[in-house]
């Protein structure tokens, strides 16, 4: 069987002066039935990778296959057999939620209903309103059931929670589940690391243009080497402590002095905490603040590039 | 809940975007009757118009005035020399009568003959007072008065308002309408689906020709029952002109559509289409007015040969069969935006 999507040495530079080189050469394969997550900060080449994988971008060179079928050749059996969510499409306002999915569905030769496709979403009661007047996290999710009309094998969600509140969020997660339990492949874009760790088998962690990690969350999580942050601050002036006694810690993966205190990265907090505390109090120091978590995917992405993902959310654009 | 096929979703789509928004349909529907009203009332056929002269003062003014008084379709005023000069020019008064040297024999007519009220005027005063003074006229005539339907300006201007609602409904349905989907990216998103581009533009000029009909018949019954305009030509051959001029306005908007990112690009675009068309191919009045040497421009323009066409089949009930060269104008604005509009569209992005 061929695997859903499979890319190998995929470009995309954009014409321009100087020329933007928003993918520089990737691959991976996505196998059927798996949630694959794209994550990287913006600018990072997620949506023109998504969008050379939807046929709405020519690469500049590299192949990307869907089900083994090439773009450019096969792209109307490619086009039945996905269904798309692109970021910020505004659907139009003055039809009904119901109206709306019927005419995406009028477009594919096999399908569900609209009615099925409400139903998937939870719009079922929304199914006579105008699509102006539904909340932010209603329309993302119409946006959403207008993937699945078609019954679609894979489905390509790019971004689908960015903007939306914590409620609205976890009903779309909870959509990505069900699809998962059905057997669909999917392949999803974010930047929010907790949204990748909850919903993907897979990630690929995209920076600059190219792959700089790729496997299952908790391998990520595995490969720091430890899996605990303990973040504290003290009351001290942070230049004229010696941080030696930090150093020495067992299990010390990773230490950063962060603007307000520190961050240290561990195997095990139950033998480093009290000697954490007793060694400040030998020196007369006292913790300010002390919080302990599990590594996640946030904190292999600053593992790998020394950069936050947030950091870059102003100061790079969007592609 | 049956599956549509695509192009019929497609144009019931856009027919329920379409009546949903009142303003749209005002402009479509209405205005245009609005306009047929506004301009027959303005310019309707006046019988008994009264003119306004000045009399300018000096010892004779008085009998003057009194000899006037009884002239028919004059309204004389009495007034010094510098006054109706200014009322002469800011058009209050329509002639200046003034005896050149205080004999009401011997007298001064000043004003504009490129207007028309002033060089009636001036001809109705002289052969008033002519006649008063004991000229006879030689020859007896009557006057016969000429108001059949067909020949006014109403019905010159109710196909000129139809071809201008087809040339605005082309540009804004399509036009306008494709460029805000694309800022939405909802012509990207569309594209992610198996819809073909076909399907698409098929659906688009469907609902644009359905929207058409109601248009057609709204304008022309309106100016039946009000004006009493009537059609001397074959229905069905202004139906097939009607459609050719809706399709023919569908794909010029489709052209200025075709690469416009922005709303202030398109209605840039549509402007520069349409304002030119608005004076130079004869809805208001005749292109005849502009000088012989451009016509051969005036008649290429996509409007100029529906507005014929449409003219000679209304007014002069002409057979389709004598519009060949307005059909073929048409039909090739019809074809080459299209293919040119295709080759350079952006769909998505």
């Amino acid at each position: 069987m061929q695997p859903a999507i499979r890319v190998s040495n995929l470009v995309k530079t954009y014409r321009g002066k100087p020329p933007v080189e928003a993918v520089r050469g990737i691959d991976f394969e996505i196998q059927n039935g798996e949630c694959y997550g794209v994550l990287g900060p913006n600018g990072a080449g997620k949506t023109t990778t998504i969008e050379i994988l939807e046929g709405l971008l020519t690469a500049s060179s590299g192949t990307a296959e869907i089900f083994g079928l090439k773009w450019g050749v096969h792209g109307a059996a490619i086009r039945q057999r996905i269904g798309v969510s692109l970021q910020e499409t505004q659907l139009s306002e003055r039809l009904t939620v119901g109206e709306t999915l019927q005419l995406f569905r009028s477009f594919y030769k096999t399908g569900i209903d609209a009615q099925e496709a409400m139903r998937r979403v939870s719009l079922e009661e929304k199914a006579n309103a105008w699509v102006k007047t539904l909340s932010g996290g209603q329309k993302q999710r119409l946006a959403v059931a207008t993937a699945l009309v078609g019954e679609p094998d894979l489905i390509f969600l790019d971004e689908p929670t960015t903007g939306l509140d914590p409620t609205s969020r976890r009903q779309i997660w909870e959509i990505v589940e069900s699809l998962g339990r059905e057997g669909k492949t999917i392949l999803l874009t974010t930047h929010y690391m907790e949204e990748a760790e909850r919903l993907c088998d897979r990630v690929a962690i995209f920076d600059q243009g190219r792959i700089i990690a790729e496997g299952a969350p908790a391998d990520l999580i595995h490969s720091l080497g430890a899996e605990h942050i303990i973040e504290f601050s003290i009351d001290r002036d942070l230049n004229q402590f010696d941080d030696s006694l930090i150093r020495r810690l067992p299990t010390l993966e990773r230490f950063e002095q962060l603007a307000g205190g520190f961050r240290i990265t561990v195997g095990q907090p139950h033998i480093v905490l009290p000697e954490l505390i007793n060694n400040l109090a030998q020196q007369q120091i006292a913790l300010a603040s002390l919080t302990t978590r599990h590594a996640s995917l946030e904190d292999v992405f600053v593992g790998l590039t020394g950069r936050h993902l947030t950091d870059q959310n102003q100061s790079r654009n969007s592609s | 809940m049956k599956t549509l096929s695509p192009i019929s979703a497609i144009t019931l789509a856009r027919l329920r975007e379409f009546i949903r928004r009142p303003e749209t349909l005002f402009w479509v529907y209405f205005f245009p009757v609005l306009m047929i009203v506004v301009l027959g009332i303005a310019f309707r056929n006046q019988t008994a118009e009264k003119f306004d002269v000045d009399v300018a003062k000096s010892p004779v003014s008085e009998s003057l005035l009194e000899k006037l008084s009884t002239a028919p379709q004059i309204r004389p005023h009495l007034f010094e020399a510098a006054e109706s000069r200014a009322r002469l020019r800011t058009g209050k008064t329509n002639l200046i009568i003034a005896p050149k040297s205080g004999s009401a024999n011997d007298l001064d007519y000043t004003f504009d003959p490129t207007r028309p009220g002033s060089l009636t005027a001036r001809n109705l005063v002289d052969d008033h007072l002519q006649r008063l003074l004991g000229r006879v006229d030689v020859i007896q005539s009557e006057n016969i008065r000429f108001a059949e339907p067909g020949g006014r300006y109403v019905d010159f201007l109710v196909p000129g308002l139809l071809a201008m609602g087809l040339m605005g409904g082309g540009l804004w349905g399509i036009g306008f309408a494709i460029v805000d989907m694309r800022i939405r990216k909802l012509l990207k998103r569309l594209m992610a689906t198996p819809m073909t581009r076909s399907h698409f533009l098929l659906g688009m000029m469907a609902s644009r020709l359905i929207f058409m009909v109601p248009q057609i018949v709204i304008l022309l019954l309106f100016s039946y029952w009000i004006f009493d305009v009537r059609i001397y030509g074959n229905w069905l051959s202004i139906l097939i002109v009607v459609l050719i001029g809706a399709v023919e306005f569908s794909v010029i908007g489709l052209l200025v559509a075709a690469r416009a990112q922005t709303l202030e690009t398109v209605s840039g675009l549509m402007n520069v289409v349409m304002l030119p068309m608005y004076t130079l191919c004869g809805i208001f009045f005749s292109y005849e007015r502009f000088p012989a040497i451009s016509h051969p421009f005036i008649k290429l323009l996509p409007l100029t040969p529906l507005i014929d066409s449409l003219r000679a089949l209304i007014l002069d009930g002409k057979s389709i069969f004598s519009l060949g060269p307005e059909l073929l104008i048409m039909s090739g604005w019809c074809v080459v935006p299209f293919v040119v509009a295709l080759w350079i569209f952006r769909w998505n992005d």
